[in-house]
């Protein structure tokens, strides 16, 4: 049977990059998913850029306390070992390349890893809030997204026509449809969602995917 | 002898906004250091032609219900009421909202000016102010728009822009703690801008929850010592 991946879906494949003992920074939207999902065994330490680390997950409606949220402003629930600081500790933890991951959106991301993420046509007024400090300090940036548009337009893309947040910056691409490594020798396509073909893809695709030689379909 | 930074009221603390002033203010995003009261007290008392500087531009009272059941005021309500000229910020208006917050509607319109700071670059160049530097070099922004117009320079072979102090007339501040000499302690994620602006104003102006008498804040946990404070008000929650 062919289908998407849904967004808890996608955020849960990204959610299996992280490392144990590892600090995540989770951007707006999707990404901030990832909280709930970490494989169990596992610790990871996530930073949120308004200055908090080692939060547990999202807070149920129960618990919300609105002096405790994460960068999407959704409240979190505290865990042993928290600590907070201010906005600029907590860029200069994350220039400094104290974070290991973060996990951003995006309109777009380019074949050599140039990622588009907080401006697009008809937006002139939204911002690029700590996207551009994270992309160019993080240790790895993975994009979770959509393949593609509401109009089916792709958003892996030769060149990015929306305003860049940072250039060559994205490692992995994780989309509804497929996994991509972001390398030297252009995009590697190493997973693919159930039932889709490599041509399939590579259809909705504008930059040109190379098949892994081990690639598979998407595990969970 | 000290001097009394005790206001009875956030309109008393801030009457001698001046039009034409340049105003942080603290807090992150949609709430959770939000000076709120100071904020409604400064549309109250009126002052125009104001440049805002804040991590976020605020989405307004309707557009809040979206996010928070019951609603809630943040800097949307200086943009309604057209007391701002021009905003300094990183998020002015949010991508995953739509397009009618006030600052968002009054920049479309051509009535608002924004200069886009990336939210590192905006904390430090506040820091920069603050502590009496000219600057620093960041390779944030490199290869963006955010490079245009910079100099740039390459240390040890990797390329930097140069960014510039941002201080300003009045920082209205939300703090969770003062004493009465005004340090200052946080409470969790309501920390965020807070402390940095407290540090890079002229005149600090703020809003804690509870004010308490010299003596009651451990010194080790005080994070804005009180020198940099200048006016107190308390509104209990």
């Amino acid at each position: 049977m062919k289908s998407r991946l849904d967004e808890p879906t996608i955020a849960l494949r990204a959610a299996r990059e992280f490392a144990d003992g590892s600090v995540v920074n989770l951007g707006y939207g999707m990404p901030g998913l990832c909280a709930n999902l970490i494989p169990e065994g596992r610790t990871v330490f996530f930073q949120s850029e308004n200055g908090m680390l080692g939060y547990g997950g999202l807070a149920a409606d129960a618990e919300k306390d609105y002096e405790m949220i994460n960068a999407s402003d959704q409240p979190v629930t505290p865990a042993p070992g928290m600590c907070f600081f201010d906005s600029a500790a907590s860029f200069d933890m994350i220039r400094g390349g104290h974070v290991d991951v973060v996990v951003l959106g995006a309109y777009q991301v380019s074949e050599k890893g140039d990622l588009a993420n907080w401006g697009r046509p008809g937006r002139p007024a939204t911002g690029m809030g700590g996207g551009m400090d994270l992309a160019a300090g993080a240790g790895r940036v993975i994009v979770t997204m959509l393949h593609t548009t509401k109009e089916g337009k792709p958003r892996i893309v030769k060149n990015c026509t929306f305003p860049l947040t940072a250039k060559q910056c994205v490692s992995l691409i994780i989309t509804d449809l497929a996994v991509i490594e972001v390398t030297g020798q252009g995009l590697v396509l190493k997973e693919i969602a159930p039932g889709w073909t490599v041509q399939e893809i590579q259809s909705l695709t504008e930059a040109r995917l190379e098949p892994a030689a081990d690639l598979k379909e998407i595990e969970l | 002898m000290t001097v009394n930074k005790i206001f009875k009221s956030c309109n008393e603390a801030v009457a001698d906004i001046f039009n034409g002033a340049a105003v942080m203010v603290g807090g992150f995003g949609s709430f959770g250091g939000l000076p709120v009261n100071l904020i409604l007290a400064l549309a109250n008392q009126g002052a125009k032609n104001l440049t805002v500087i804040a991590n976020m531009g605020g989405v307004g009272f309707e557009l809040s219900q979206r996010i928070k059941p019951e609603g809630y005021q943040d800097l949307g309500i200086l943009f309604e009421r057209g007391q701002v000229k021009k905003f300094i910020g990183s998020v002015p208006a949010l991508g995953g909202m739509p397009p009618n917050s006030p600052i968002e509607r009054l920049y479309n319109e051509g009535k608002v000016e924004i200069e886009m700071v990336p939210q590192g670059t905006l904390a430090e160049r506040i820091r920069c102010a603050a502590g009496g530097l000219g600057g620093f070099y960041t390779p944030v922004g490199i290869g963006t728009v955010v490079e245009k117009g910079k100099e740039k320079k390459v240390i040890a072979g990797k390329e930097y822009i140069l960014e510039l102090p941002l201080g300003a007339d009045f920082a209205l501040i939300k703090a969770y703690k003062a004493d009465t000499l005004g340090n200052l302690v946080y409470r969790k994620t309501a920390r965020c801008f807070n402390p940095v602006m407290a540090m890079a104003a002229k005149v600090t102006i703020v809003e804690v929850d509870r004010l308490v008498p010299v003596g009651e804040l451990d010194p080790e946990v005080i994070v804005t010592p009180h020198v940099y404070v200048h006016r107190i008000v308390e509104v209990p929650k």
